[in-house]
């Protein structure tokens, strides 16, 4: 019975993606986020995105981290100063992240 | 590592012998097998100095060589272990091999480890390893460790041999790390861990060694191991155990009923105390009060007298 009826959300949910992959007028490259590495801290420690975003850690500290997604869908080399590791989120949802040499060192990834 | 350096007891060891004292050598840790309960090395006298100069079993650990890592202004990871090591050779007394808990490379690159290899090497001592998480972040996640150091080794790196009637057992503590989480031997080691220590006489000295600390240092910067109790419990049995750690770079101290647990400073860069910093990052000192901290003056030798002649620094 319920799957018979129009979701409104879905509809508008369709929409919105059929105007997001379709528009001319988007930018060629999706946006891209930073989160700082410093004092074996990710800052911000929770990063907003939207779907297609992507997200530049970048080691600022003197210490080499490793980003790990606690569900492991992504995992950086080591990272020692000054470099950096991109990761792309296409679905939405809360992604938890951590860092594999110190796992105190804890993040996460919002994409709406 | 072979697997057994020697079987059966050394002469002059009877059932109760132990780690009896460790001499802050260099940054590494001089240990003496002879009788006793394990105590703090600068009460070795001259009769102690004498049993060694006889023959007992020594061995070094030394930890956190680090090798890559740049930050110091003056000095490189490369010199310190260089000096280090040096202090080794310069032993009156030549230990019968060395243990390194962990940490031999900053970054597991090729270049390093041969660095590490190199300088360790010229000490011509057998050489017992255990990994630490940085000996494990090459692409292939540990491959480039293993293809080193993991003949004779079980899963990650785990292994246990036998040297002067003492077992000891290189456990790995620094793989399949969990977010929020401290470090991990997993349930396969322990399985394997078990098997090892049945049936073996409770009266066996026992020396563990291990990267991150077996008990919780300071768990809110990762100083502990999440399933290490099980270990201890499997251990808890026996009358000497020995708990040798690095992970910290610093040394800190415990004794609990039968054991002992201890972590060597590093060779490379001190940390903070816990607690003194928000985090616990390589402290950057001066090259002058560096040495100190490493551990790299704590000791003079007078060679050629029967009475070692020692020098304990404060840590900084």
């Amino acid at each position: 019975m319920r799957a018979t009826r129009p979701n409104p959300v879905l509809t508008a949910l369709a929409a919105t993606l059929a105007v997001f992959l379709f528009d001319p007028s988007a930018p060629a490259s999706a946006k891209e986020m930073r989160v700082t590495i410093s004092n074996f801290t990710f800052e911000p420690e929770t990063t907003a995105i939207a779907r297609g975003e992507t997200v530049r850690f970048v080691n600022s500290d003197d210490m080499v981290h490793v980003v790990v997604a606690t569900d492991g869908s992504f995992r950086s080399e080591a990272l020692d100063t000054g470099d950096s590791f991109t990761a792309a989120f296409t679905k939405p949802g809360s992604f938890t992240y951590f860092c594999g040499l110190h796992p105190f060192m804890k993040g996460t990834i919002v994409v709406k | 590592m072979g697997k057994d350096r020697e079987n059966g007891t050394a002469p002059g060891l009877t059932r109760r012998h132990a780690l009896e004292c460790m001499v802050w050598a260099g940054t590494g840790v001089l240990w003496t097998v002879s009788g006793g309960v394990p105590r703090s090395l600068n009460l070795l006298d001259a009769a102690e100095a004498a049993e060694i100069s006889q023959g007992a079993t020594t061995f070094l650990q030394i930890s956190d060589s680090h090798i890559g890592f740049d930050k110091e202004k003056q000095v490189t990871a490369v010199d310190t272990l260089t000096e280090a090591i040096d202090k080794v050779k310069a032993l009156s007394v030549k230990p019968a091999f060395m243990i390194h808990t962990g940490d031999i490379t900053h970054l597991s690159k090729n270049g390093e480890f041969d660095d590490a290899a190199r300088i360790i090497g010229s000490t011509g001592l057998d050489v017992a390893y255990v990994p630490g998480e940085h000996d494990l972040i090459d692409p292939g996640q540990g491959k480039a460790y293993l293809a080193r150091y993991g003949k004779g080794t079980l899963g990650a790196g785990w292994h246990a041999f036998d040297h002067g009637g003492v077992h000891f057992i290189g456990l790995v503590n620094v793989v399949d790390l969990k977010a929020g989480g401290l470090g991990n031997l997993g349930a396969e080691q322990l399985a394997w861990l078990k098997k090892d220590l049945e049936g073996r006489s409770a009266s066996t000295p026992i020396v563990v060694f291990a990267h991150i600390p077996l008990w919780s240092v300071y768990p809110k910067w990762g100083w502990g191991t999440d399933d290490a109790a099980q270990a201890l419990a499997l251990l808890k049995r026996f009358g000497s155990v020995t708990v040798l750690n690095g992970h910290i770079h610093q040394i800190v101290q415990k004794v609990e009923g039968n054991m002992t647990f201890h972590t060597a400073r590093s060779t490379a860069f001190p940390q903070p105390r816990p607690g003194t910093a928000e985090k616990p990052g390589p402290m950057i000192v001066p090259a002058d009060q560096l040495c100190s901290m490493l551990g790299l003056t704590s000791v003079d030798f007078t060679v050629g007298k029967e009475r070692l002649a020692i020098t304990d620094t404060t840590l900084a």
